[in-house]
C-alpha cells in the first residue's frame, strides 16, 4: 500500500481530516489516491451507481478552499470523500434507488444529512448500490447489477446498503452513509467486516431519505473504525425541523462522548440473548461468543432469553411492507420517475405500464403484500396484530434495559451468502434479519462490530441499548476493536 | 305510498379552505396560490418528491380547533393524521394526508351541531366530524370533463389546507340545505379563517336520498346558490325516477353548473378501501387542555352571539338580525351607521332589501361598494326629514352604492329635493285635475280615489311633490267644488 505525505488508502478518517486541516493540498492527493483505486476495483466490486467525476470533485474543493477560507480549519470532514446510499436525496445528483423506476431522476434539493455533511466540508463522491429500494439483504435487488462482496466477489456484500460496505472495504470512500431499517445497515457491515451503526428512531433526520418503512427507517453512518463511525455520527445527528419524528436531541460531539467514557472506563452490565445465538450458524456462533468472552472479562454478562422468533421477523415484514405500500404509492411517472407515453391514455393506463415497467420483483411482491396487509377484512389480522406485538416487544426490551446496559448476539446468523443463493429461498433470507429487526422494531440504537474471519470472511456482533445511548456502544465498540484489532481493514481485491 | 310523500334525506360534506393561512398544511410554501401561474406555487414536499416530509402547520391546528368550537363539537385531546389512499393524478403522493375516526386515530372534532333558520323555523343540523386535511392539485380540463381531449394538472393548489367539515343526513330540503352552508360559511368568516369569496374556498359535496331508496352524491357544488340548485335538480330527477318504478341507483354525480344539471361520474358498485392508517411521518401530536383553552378564549364573536346581541342592542326581531349577521360584511356595515343612525329597523330594512339587492345587481364585491356607513346614514336622515321622498331613495340607492355619490351636495347642487312649496304645488294639482275631469268625478263621490289624482301629480312632478301636501290641496279644492256646486 503506498504511502503519500503520511496518508494511506487505510488511514482513518480523523487522521485524515487533521493532515488536511494544515495541509489542504493533501485532499488533492488522497483523492487521486482514491480515484485510482477506484479505477482499479470498481469493475469487479461494483459498488456504485453513480460516481462524481474527479475533476467535478476537485473543482469543487478548489472552490471550497477558495470561499470558505476562514470555516475550513473547523470543519468536521474537511476533504473527506463519502460514499452515499443512492436512496439519500442529493441536490445536483442522480438518486436511483437502485430502481428502474428513478433510473434518471435527479433530485432539486439535498436530505438534511447531506446538507450537514455539506457544511463540514465533506465530499460527495458517488451514490451507492443497494437492494431497490432497500429491499432485500444482499444488494441482488438492485435493478442495474449486484455489488460484490470484496472479501471474496463470488458472494454478496449484505444489503441493503451493500455498496456503502463494499465500497468501504475495498478502499474506495473512508466513509458512507447507509439506511437501515431491518438490518441494511449493520448486515453488509458484518458482511463485509466494517463498522456500521443503526441510531436511535429520531436522532437523525430522515428528511431526504426515500422512504421505506418510515417508522423504521433510520440513516447511519459506515466505517472502516469506531472513532470514524463516531465523527460521522455527530455530523449527522441532533433535531431537524423538516422531520416531525426527528428527537428534539441537542447537537452533540461522539468522539468527545466516547473518549470520556474510555478513559473513565466503567464497567458495564450486558445481557447476552441466548437464542440469537442458537439460531447461528456454528462458525459465526464461535467467532462471536469469543467476542462475548472479550467483552465479560471486563464487563458483568448475563444471559438473558427472548421468548420469541418467528413472531418477530413476522411482525417487522408486515409493518415494513404495509408502511412501503403506502411510501411507494407516488412513483406513478407523472412528475418524475420512469417516462411512458401518455398520448391518448388514461391515467390507470399510464400508471400501469409505468409501475410494472418500473418496479423489480421484490418490490412488487412487497407492495402487493402490504396492500393486503392493510385491507379491510384482513388488516386486523396481520397490521393490528404486527402492531400489538411491537408494543409487546418494546415492553419486552424496556424491562431488559433496566437491568443490563447492552445487549449482545451476532449481527447475521450465518456467512455471506453466495449470489443468487437467497434468490432460491427468500423464507431463509427474511429469517436472517431475526436479529438485527429487533432494533428497528422498538427503536432502540444497534451497533454492528466485525469481531473475526472464517475461511477469510467476516463475522461480526451486534450490541444493542436504549435509546439515545449511542455513546455506549461506541465505548463497547472501541473496546472491541482494540482487544480484535480488526479496524481500518481493507480487503484485497484479486 | 307516491314519491311526492316520501322524505328526502340530505347530508353534506363540506370542503373549507383555510385561506388565511399564510402556508400551506405540511410546508412552507405560501398558501395563497390563486394568482400564480400554474405549477409555480410549489416545493419538493407538496410536490411529493422522494424523501420528503410533512411538518404540520400550527395555526391550521389552531383554526381548526377555532372551528370545532363554534360548531359545537368535542375537540379530540390528540392530533393524529392518518394516510387515505387512492391513485388519482391530481394527489402527488397518491395518498392524501387527512383525518379519520377508527382504531388508535381519529379526527381533530366530531358531534357538533349547527343552528339554521328556514322560513321562520329553528332547525338543529348535526355536525358528524371535522377533518384537517391537504388539498390535491387540479386538473383541468379543456372544456368539458367529458369531452376533453387531455387533461392537465396543476399542483400549486396541492397541500393547502382544508377542514372537511360532514353533517349527518338531517337536512330533508334545498332550502335547508342551502341555511346550513350559509351559516355555516359565516361562522368561519366571523372566525377569519377563510375567504369565501375567494375561487374554490368552498366546496361542497351533497349527498341525496328518498328514504328506502339508493344516496347519490354530487360532487363539486361551488356556491351556496348552487347547493339549492343542485338539489332541487336532483330531487325532480329522483322523484321522476321513482314515480316510474325505477330504481335509484347508489352512484356519484357531478354537478354542472353551466348547463344546470347534474351528470353521473361513476357507480359505486362497493364501499373504497382507502387502507387508512396512522401516518408515520406525523406522530400524534396531544393538545392539552390549556392550548385549546386559550384558542377558545381568543375566538372572535360568533354569528349566533351576535344575532343575539343586535336584537338587544338595536332591538331588532330575529329575522332582520339574522339576514345582517349572517352577512358578515353587513352587519359590520350596519353597525358602523348604526352609530350615526338611530331607526335601526328603518336602516336594517334597507340594508337587507334595496341597498343588498343593488349590491347583488351590480355584482360587486364587499370591497367594491362605494357607498359607506356615512353616505347610508345622511340619506335616511334627509328621508326622515322629508327632503327626500320614499322614491327618490330608491332612485338614488344604485348611484350611491355604485358610485359613492354624496348626497347631500347632489341634493343641493341639482335641487333634487322633494316639493313642498304649496302654491307651486296648487298650480300642478288644478291643472292636473282641469286635464282629468273624470278622475275629479270619481273622487268627489269617492274619497279613495284620491289617491288616483296624487299619482297623476306625481307623475307631473317626477315623483318630487310631497305626496301628503299634494293630498291635502287636492281635498281643499274638492271641498270648494262642492260647496260651489
Amino acid at each position: 500500500m503506498s504511502i503519500v505525505g503520511g496518508i494511506s488508502l487505510n488511514t482513518p478518517v480523523y487522521r485524515l481530516v487533521e493532515e488536511f486541516r494544515t495541509d489542504p493540498s493533501k485532499i488533492f492527493n488522497y483523492l487521486d489516491m482514491i480515484y485510482k483505486n477506484i479505477d482499479r476495483v470498481e469493475s469487479k466490486v461494483k459498488a456504485f451507481i453513480t460516481i462524481v467525476p474527479q475533476e467535478t470533485l476537485y473543482s469543487y474543493v478548489e472552490a471550497l478552499l477558495k470561499e470558505q477560507k476562514e470555516r475550513i480549519s473547523s470543519m468536521r470532514l474537511l476533504g473527506v470523500p463519502i460514499a452515499v446510499k443512492d436512496n439519500i436525496s442529493t441536490k445536483g445528483i442522480r438518486t436511483t434507488c437502485a430502481s428502474r423506476m428513478l433510473e434518471s431522476y435527479i433530485p432539486p434539493y439535498n436530505a438534511t444529512v447531506i446538507e450537514r455533511i455539506i457544511r463540514e466540508g465533506g465530499l460527495i463522491i458517488g451514490k451507492t448500490n443497494m437492494d431497490e429500494f432497500a429491499m432485500g439483504s444482499t444488494t441482488e435487488t438492485s435493478a442495474f447489477f449486484p455489488t460484490r462482496n470484496p472479501w471474496d466477489l463470488s458472494r454478496v456484500p449484505g444489503g441493503s446498503s451493500g455498496g456503502s460496505a463494499a465500497a468501504l472495504v475495498a478502499g474506495e470512500a473512508p466513509l458512507a452513509l447507509g439506511s437501515d431499517t431491518g438490518g441494511s445497515i449493520r448486515n453488509p457491515a458484518a458482511f463485509c467486516g466494517i463498522y456500521g451503526l443503526k441510531p436511535t428512531y429520531g436522532l437523525v433526520s430522515r428528511y431526504g431519505l426515500i422512504a421505506y418503512a418510515s417508522s423504521m427507517d433510520q440513516i447511519g453512518p459506515m466505517a472502516r473504525n469506531t472513532i470514524d463511525l463516531a465523527l460521522m455520527l455527530s455530523v449527522i445527528a441532533g433535531h431537524d425541523p423538516h422531520d416531525s419524528t426527528s428527537l428534539p436531541a441537542p447537537p452533540k460531539d461522539y468522539v468527545m462522548a466516547l473518549k470520556e467514557l474510555d478513559s473513565k472506563e466503567p464497567k458495564l452490565k450486558i445481557g447476552i440473548i441466548k437464542e440469537l445465538f442458537e439460531v447461528a450458524e456454528e462458525e459465526v456462533r464461535k467467532v462471536a461468543l469469543k467476542a462475548v468472552d472479550m467483552l465479560c472479562s471486563y464487563h458483568e454478562c448475563t444471559t438473558i432469553s427472548l421468548p420469541y422468533r418467528t413472531e418477530v421477523v413476522a411482525a417487522y415484514y408486515i409493518i415494513a411492507m404495509a408502511e412501503a405500500s403506502s411510501n411507494l404509492a407516488r412513483f406513478d411517472g407523472v412528475r418524475y420517475g420512469l417516462k411512458v407515453s401518455f398520448e391518448n391514455r388514461g391515467w390507470r393506463d399510464v400508471y400501469t405500464e409505468v409501475r410494472t415497467k418500473g418496479f423489480g420483483y421484490e418490490v412488487k411482491k412487497r407492495i402487493a403484500l402490504g396492500t393486503y396487509v392493510l385491507s379491510v377484512g384482513y388488516r386486523d389480522m396481520y397490521y393490528i396484530r404486527a402492531l400489538k406485538f411491537r408494543r409487546i416487544l418494546k415492553e419486552t426490551f424496556d424491562s431488559i434495559f433496566k437491568n443490563v446496559d447492552a445487549v449482545i448476539s451476532p449481527t447475521m446468523p450465518i456467512l455471506p451468502p453466495r449470489l443468487g443463493e437467497f434468490a432460491k429461498d427468500p423464507i431463509k433470507m427474511y429469517m436472517a434479519d431475526i436479529n438485527t429487526v429487533i432494533a428497528n422494531l422498538i427503536g432502540a440504537p444497534a451497533i454492528s462490530i466485525p469481531v473475526g474471519f472464517y475461511n477469510n470472511l467476516p463475522i461480526a456482533v451486534q450490541l444493542m441499548s436504549k435509546p439515545l445511548t449511542e455513546d455506549i456502544l461506541l465505548y463497547l465498540s472501541l473496546q472491541l476493536e482494540r482487544r480484535t484489532g480488526l479496524k481500518d481493514l481493507i480487503a484485497e481485491v484479486p | 305510498m307516491t314519491a311526492k310523500e316520501l322524505k328526502v334525506i340530505i347530508g353534506l360534506e363540506v370542503h373549507v379552505q383555510l385561506t388565511s393561512l399564510k402556508t400551506k398544511l405540511f410546508c412552507p410554501t405560501p398558501a395563497n396560490y390563486r394568482e400564480s401561474p400554474p405549477n409555480t406555487h410549489v416545493c419538493p414536499v407538496c410536490l411529493g418528491l422522494p424523501g420528503v416530509l410533512p411538518v404540520v402547520n400550527r395555526k391550521a391546528v389552531e383554526y381548526a380547533i377555532a372551528v370545532a368550537k363554534a360548531l359545537n363539537c368535542e375537540i379530540s385531546d390528540k392530533l393524529i393524521f392518518v394516510r387515505k389512499h387512492y391513485f388519482y393524478p391530481d394527489l402527488p403522493k397518491n395518498y392524501q394526508i387527512s383525518q379519520y375516526i377508527g382504531p388508535g386515530f381519529t379526527s381533530i372534532a366530531k358531534n357538533g351541531y349547527v343552528t339554521i333558520y328556514v322560513q321562520g323555523k329553528k332547525k338543529i343540523v348535526r355536525i358528524r366530524r371535522i377533518n384537517i386535511e391537504e388539498d390535491p392539485g387540479r386538473i383541468i380540463y379543456i372544456g368539458s370533463i367529458e369531452t376533453s381531449p387531455y387533461s392537465l394538472i396543476d399542483y400549486n393548489r396541492s397541500g393547502v389546507a382544508l377542514l372537511e367539515i360532514v353533517t349527518e343526513p338531517d337536512m330533508e330540503n334545498p332550502k335547508e340545505a342551502r341555511a346550513f352552508v350559509e351559516k355555516l360559511i359565516a361562522i368561519l368568516e366571523y372566525l377569519g379563517v377563510t375567504n369565501p369569496e375567494l375561487e374554490g374556498a368552498f366546496r361542497v359535496d351533497a349527498n341525496i336520498s328518498f328514504e328506502g331508496y339508493g344516496r347519490v352524491e354530487i360532487k363539486n357544488i361551488g356556491s351556496v346558490k348552487d347547493v339549492e340548485r343542485a338539489l332541487t335538480y336532483e330531487i325532480v330527477r329522483q322523484r321522476r325516477i321513482i314515480e316510474q318504478g325505477g330504481k335509484i341507483e347508489r352512484e356519484t354525480r357531478h354537478w354542472d353548473p353551466e348547463k344546470g344539471i347534474t351528470v353521473p361520474l361513476r357507480v359505486k358498485e362497493v364501499e373504497e378501501d382507502y387502507r387508512y392508517f396512522p401516518d408515520p411521518d406525523l406522530p400524534p401530536l396531544r393538545m392539552s387542555r390549556e392550548f385549546i383553552e386559550k384558542i377558545i378564549k381568543s375566538m372572535p364573536e360568533l354569528p349566533d352571539e351576535r344575532i343575539e346581541r343586535f336584537m338587544k342592542q338595536y332591538n331588532l326581531d330575529e329575522y332582520r338580525a339574522t339576514v345582517l349577521v349572517l352577512i358578515k360584511w353587513l352587519a359590520d356595515f350596519f353597525e358602523e351607521t348604526a352609530k350615526m343612525y338611530n331607526d335601526y329597523k328603518k336602516l336594517a330594512d334597507l340594508l337587507i332589501t334595496d341597498f343588498l339587492r343593488w349590491v347583488h345587481e351590480y355584482n360587486l364585491s364587499p370591497s367594491a361598494i362605494k357607498a359607506t356607513p356615512t353616505h347610508i346614514a345622511k340619506l335616511l336622515s334627509l328621508w326622515d326629514k322629508g327632503i327626500l321622498t320614499s322614491k327618490m331613495v330608491k332612485e338614488l340607492l344604485p348611484r350611491i352604492v355604485l358610485e359613492g355619490l354624496d348626497i347631500e351636495k347632489y341634493v343641493e347642487t341639482t335641487g333634487y329635493v322633494r316639493i313642498t312649496d304649496r302654491s307651486y304645488l296648487h298650480k300642478i294639482v288644478e291643472e292636473v285635475m282641469n286635464e282629468n275631469p273624470k278622475a275629479v268625478k270619481d273622487a268627489l263621490s269617492n274619497p279613495k280615489a284620491i289617491n288616483y289624482i296624487v299619482g297623476l301629480v306625481m307623475k307631473k312632478t317626477n315623483g318630487k311633490a310631497d305626496p301628503q301636501i299634494v293630498k291635502n290641496i287636492i281635498e281643499e279644492m274638492l271641498n270648494k267644488l262642492r260647496e260651489g256646486s
